[in-house]
């Protein structure tokens, strides 16, 4: 087995998919927001939320789409704080992104202590199991990449579907798209400009706990303090190597997660002679120079960051 | 002067719109001062004031921007729910604001079709859309091409499609407000013909404005707004231009009188200037001397590269082409603060985001520029004594009116502010100032003290030049006139050789070879 | 109900809102104590005498506050002039690196001479990681919030890989840790057997000159001017990308500073425990402060009162000490909440 033919095994682009759900998730609820005009940097603690209230509501008996449900909820609710404090109130988008980051790891630990008091290893659920999609997982490579999968993978990617279908084709898409690139434009139409922000944060924040939940749901079975590991700042650059735009993201968020893949597989290789830290590092290097190449490019949504006042003179 | 009503209006023309006893502040300042008055069906009705008469306040709350403190509004006879554009929306009212609300990065189609459905609908109907938008731009000859993204578009384009906008929604109240301050005399010509067509058909139109000549041509009635107050209404067939300025202004102000004066040596020399710009060059050899004692005016549609031309003389960005030079010196440094010091003053566009720093005081704002020169710092030490003393000399030589000068300076009015950007710049005797829209949104007591000092710069020996939309401000305070247009500029005219009209044609491109193009 | 701007200006609220802010993360805090099962006074009374009940528990406080005054320096120098350094962390990372590098034996000298050139050292390192990021800011664009994360993220590793190899302890009995500072390299205790080091004086120092870096200088002057309005700012002639610079090499090099701190002042030696999120911590500290550098001390002690009150708190009553990380968090947004006060008032409707 040589650097090469990695890239043409098929458990190496299952694996590839496997990685990208999660970010799949948290890209586009970060994409949610931002074509709003909203920078939610509370995703890396609204990945957290999620990862903990799904898993613990199956934990405690609910039925696996149930604990979906209710990650979704959570992180919803985070969004509406975010929502709140930087729509109307009109605050730093950084510093209150940052602040629901920590508010919502921290009381995330906080509830999880509560719960298991005195756990030395961590419970486990039963987490969501592999669907094989008839006929389709046949394909070879292909089949065994894509449809061999948990259901929240194909989730991940019917969202993105659905996400781009009502950005572009419906009368509320053009409401969010129009009001993150000039929401006067949208008061101007009758529409009101806090109440469209405040529910694509929302619904941009439950996305992003659909990320979480995968983690704990689909990919591991157990939850563990910094499981979210950096991943919602990577969705952050991939939106914009997305161009803010869905399907470049999913792209961009299945690239990456080849990548990742690919190192793993990599550093089995090469481990005994690369220290294994410079291939963790590459995830986060690469998102980086992600960011680095598309600067110039991207086409940003024009009111990103900049708080409406109505009736600000 | 009180105020007394117009004859009774024909039956015909039944009220569409009543506004009663509405009364806004703004803190201590009060906008809108128990205001009433009614619109009928298919007329034009012009809203006449100064800038911070308190017009746009009014028609803000009318269409649910604002909430009135106290008073009522009707339209059709129904009493109309405060603070809603939705509902303003429904009920037929329309507007085009001054600051147009389009989303750059959209299609006209998209812009015009937002809000109009259910918000939803599983699927945007564009194609019924389209067909109702190309039926509309026809009867009313307002053509636009429905899939152009509105950053393509043109300012009289844009404000095409914000008026398409409001006759999508089956407006049959329609406000503008100061519609034409962008557009060339053409332009501004062409919709008058379109509100003509529009009244024409039944709706009834708000036209504010604070340019007497063209309230004179469009509207049936006036009402005049003074410091919030409604002082007067008149039949537009029975009034004339000097009434109206009597009542808009109050108090006599004198128009500023320019004497020829003999004019100093050539103090700034653009040759060949050339800036590039994505796609094409911001500006295209731009050649001009401005001499000492001399008012140069630049008019030009905004847009045509007035601003490069501003960045450029104030140091902002370096031309790629071409020199400029300073009282016979050529600049290869561009650099605001070498500028400044080379005795350049730059009154720029935008007071609030560009002149001073809202969040400094007003001693931290005087300073912006020459911070590093003594006696303001020495060896990177500020002497604060030093700044406060220059800050309130400057406070009680141009009348600043502030709580002192430690107070935030975003708490200025617009005009308070505009003198101390004046005072910061004038206080070290320019002797070539660059003033860009120096009096745009400034009430009428403002516009003129701004215009002194123009004039008394000019007399000793500065030479200024002066970038205006406003053609009147041109014509009064320039010796000379040049026309921009897509980053090319003029021969300059003699102020005597110049009309608006030309002014107008020369505005849309005629006269710059081969590209004219009527927007 | 709706905000509208002041048109006066007011002093008041730049004193209630620290006061607000830490009022509601205690009801906060009392809210979860009850979800814990434990009474909120008796929570607060365990934090309040963990914090502050004896002479053991001030020192540790302060001690704890030391590195939260240099990353709370660190952000408020950045974040006044709206260069979002969320890589505190990172450059903390970076000067506990070269006290290591510089201080465990490599360079014999006098303690006059090592301390102050592994503070330097430390300073350049810190400096130059946030270098890097604000560059990317100013000429491509690059939003510094994710880069400055993500660096975090790779230093780390970086210090992990650090400690696997070149800076590996041969005694650690294969712990990730490096070798001790030497005598010379170390900060000396305030107060003997305690653990109250120098660290805390030369934070208190380096507030002080902040201080006066802001009231007094002209790069004061540009990191506000720039700051609050970067376009104005670049209308007047202020250098704006060049301030950005200087400020990311002050701010940077302040929060390596808290590396240095720490490792030579009171771990000995640098591990991948050594920070527990104190550039993170030093964002809130910073907020509580107003972004003022006298502030700083004052926030960054109420932040370790905190922290060191709720782990001697959840050893007695048992209620987990993540109650301090909710608290802190709380009182930031509280804060900044609370600070729109000065640019708006509340209309009722």
């Amino acid at each position: 087995m040589d650097g090469i033919s990695i890239i043409f095994e098929a458990s190496l682009w299952a694996a590839a998919i496997r990685i990208a759900s999660p970010l799949i998730f948290a890209t586009l609820g970060e994409l949610i927001c931002e074509r709003a005009g909203v920078l939610n940097l509370g995703i890396e603690g609204i990945m957290t939320v999620g990862a903990f209230a799904g898993w613990v509501a199956v934990y405690h008996g609910a039925d696996l789409w149930t604990g979906v449900a209710v990650a979704a909820l959570a992180g919803a609710a985070f969004g509406l704080l975010h929502g709140f404090l930087t729509v109307p109130l009109g605050l730093s988008q950084h510093v209150t992104g940052i602040g629901i980051t920590l508010l919502a790891t921290s009381l995330t630990y906080y509830a999880y202590r509560i719960a298991f008091p005195e756990v030395t290893s961590p419970p486990k659920i039963q987490t969501f199991a592999p669907l094989e999609v008839p006929v389709l997982s046949q394909i070879p490579i292909l089949g065994d990449a894509l449809f061999r999968q948990t259901p929240l993978t194909y989730l991940a990617f019917v969202a993105v579907i659905v996400v781009a279908y009502v950005l572009y084709r419906t009368p509320i898409g053009l409401a969010v798209r129009t009001v993150g690139e000039n929401p006067a434009a949208v008061e101007a139409q009758g529409i009101d400009v806090t109440w469209l922000r405040v529910g694509a944060v929302a619904v941009g924040s439950a996305f992003m706990a659909l990320g979480g939940a995968f983690l704990t749901m689909s990919a591991f079975n157990s939850f563990y303090f910094d499981m979210v590991n950096g991943r919602g700042w990577i969705c952050i650059a991939l939106v914009v190597f997305g161009s803010w735009r869905p399907g470049k993201a999913l792209l961009g968020a299945i690239l990456f997660a080849a990548f990742d893949a690919y190192q793993l597989r990599l550093q089995q290789l090469a481990g005994a002679y690369l220290p294994y830290q410079l291939f963790l590092m590459l995830p986060y290097i690469l998102s980086i120079l992600a960011l680095i190449a598309m600067s110039r490019r991207a086409g940003y949504p024009r009111a990103l960051m900049i708080p409406y006042r109505k009736g600000e003179r | 002067m009180p105020s007394e009503s117009t004859q009774p209006p024909n039956p015909a023309n039944e009220i569409v719109l009543r506004l009663s006893g509405i009364t806004k502040r703004f803190g201590p300042l009060v906008a809108n001062d128990a205001i009433s008055l009614d619109l009928h069906r298919g007329e034009v009705l012009a809203l006449l004031g100064e800038n911070g008469a308190g017009k746009t306040t009014l028609m803000n709350i009318l269409f649910g921007h604002y909430v009135a403190d106290e008073g009522s509004i009707e339209a059709f006879g129904e009493a109309l729910p405060p603070g809603s554009p939705k509902a303003a929306l429904a009920r037929g009212i329309g507007m085009v604001h001054q600051h147009f609300t389009l989303a750059d990065n959209l299609t006209v189609l998209d812009n015009v079709v937002l809000g109009t459905e259910p918000l939803w609908r599983a699927r945007s109907r564009h194609a019924d859309a389209r067909a109702k938008l190309a039926r509309l731009s026809e009867t009313f000859g307002l053509l636009v091409r429905p899939d152009a993204r509105i950053a393509d578009l043109s300012v009289g384009e844009r404000q095409r499609v914000e008026i398409l906008k409001a006759l999508y929604r089956d407006a049959r109240i329609l406000i503008l407000d100061e519609p034409t301050a962008v557009l060339t005399p053409q332009e501004t010509e062409a919709l008058f013909a379109t509100l003509k067509k529009l009244v024409e058909r039944g709706l009834a139109i708000i036209f504010i404005s604070h340019k007497l000549h063209e309230v004179m041509a469009v509207s049936r009635r006036i009402v005049v707004l003074r410091q919030g107050k409604l002082v007067a209404e008149r039949r537009t067939a029975e009034t004339d231009r000097h009434e109206l300025a009597e009542l808009m202004v109050g108090r006599p102000i004198p128009e500023p009188k320019v004497e020829p004066i003999p004019v100093g040596p050539v103090a700034l020399a653009l040759k060949a200037v050339t800036l590039a710009g994505e796609g094409h060059p911001r500006l295209q050899e731009v050649s001009l001397e401005l001499h000492g004692n001399e008012i140069i005016g630049i008019a030009g549609v905004s847009g045509n590269g007035q601003g490069a031309l501003a960045d450029v003389i104030s140091g902002i960005v370096k031309p790629s082409n071409g020199s400029l030079t300073l009282f016979g010196q050529e600049i290869h440094h561009f650099d605001p603060a070498w500028m400044v010091s080379s005795g350049v003053a730059r009154i720029p566009e935008d007071r609030h985001a560009v002149g001073v720093v809202g969040d400094l005081s007003l001693e931290e704002n005087v300073i912006s520029a020459r911070y590093r020169e003594a006696p303001f710092s020495k060896r990177g030490l500020i002497d604060w004594r030093a700044v406060r003393d220059f800050a309130t000399r400057i406070i009680a030589d141009y009348d600043v009116r502030c709580p002192g000068p430690q107070a935030a300076t975003r708490l200025l009015s617009g005009g308070n502010m505009q003198k101390l950007i004046l005072g910061r710049e004038m206080a070290r005797d320019p002797r070539i100032i660059l003033a860009n829209q120096p009096t745009r949104g400034l009430d009428i007591g403002a516009v003129r003290y701004v215009h002194q000092q123009l004039l008394k710069a000019r007399a000793s020996g500065a030479g200024t030049l002066l970038i205006s939309e406003d053609l009147d401000e041109l014509l009064t305070l320039s010796d000379r006139i040049v026309v921009m247009y897509r980053g090319r500029m003029s021969a300059p005219m003699a102020r005597k050789d110049v009309t608006i009209r030309h002014l107008g044609l020369m505005m849309a491109g005629h006269g710059f070879g081969g590209e004219a193009h009527a927007a | 109900m709706r905000l509208e701007p002041r048109t006066e200006p007011t002093r008041s609220i730049w004193v209630i809102a620290p006061l607000v802010a830490i009022a509601v993360s205690f009801l906060v805090a009392a809210v979860l104590a009850l979800i814990g099962g434990a009474s909120p006074l008796s929570v607060f009374a365990a934090v309040v005498r963990g914090a502050a009940g004896t002479q053991f528990a001030l020192v540790e406080t302060l001690t704890r506050a030391t590195p939260l005054i240099f990353t709370g320096l660190a952000v408020a120098v950045a974040f006044r002039a709206k260069l979002w350094n969320i890589g505190a962390e990172a450059q903390l990372y970076a000067g506990a690196i070269m006290t290591v590098v510089l201080g465990t034996g490599a360079l014999p000298l006098p303690a006059q001479i090592l301390v102050p050139m592994i503070m330097v050292a430390a300073m350049m390192a810190g400096a130059l990681l946030l270098l890097g990021p604000t560059y990317l800011k100013t000429h491509f664009g690059v939003d510094e919030v994710v880069t400055t994360l993500l660096l975090n993220f790779i230093m780390i590793l970086f210090v992990s890989m650090l400690l696997d190899g070149p800076l590996k302890d041969p005694m650690g009995l294969g712990w990730p840790q490096s070798k001790r500072v030497i005598a010379d390299a170390a900060l000396p205790k305030l107060i003997q057997g305690k653990r109250l080091h120098f660290g805390f004086i030369i934070a208190i120092g380096a507030a002080l000159i902040v201080w006066f870096i802001n009231a007094r200088t002209t790069f004061g002057y540009e990191m506000r001017t720039v700051g609050f309005n970067p376009r104005a700012a670049r209308f007047a002639g202020i250098p704006v990308n060049w301030v950005m610079a200087k400020t990311a090499l002050l701010s940077g090099g302040l929060a390596a500073l808290a590396g240095v701190s720490e490792v030579a002042g009171l771990k000995g030696n640098l591990t991948l425990d050594l920070s527990p999120g104190f550039g993170y911590t030093g964002i809130v500290v910073a907020m509580l402060a107003v972004l003022h550098p006298v502030g700083v001390i004052a926030a960054a002690i109420f932040v370790a009162a905190m922290f060191v009150g709720a782990d001697a708190m959840s050893r007695t009553v048992g209620v987990p000490n993540y109650i301090a990380n909710v608290m802190v968090a709380t009182a930031l947004l509280t804060m900044v909440t609370a600070m729109l006060f000065t640019r708006f008032r509340l209309k009722l409707r």
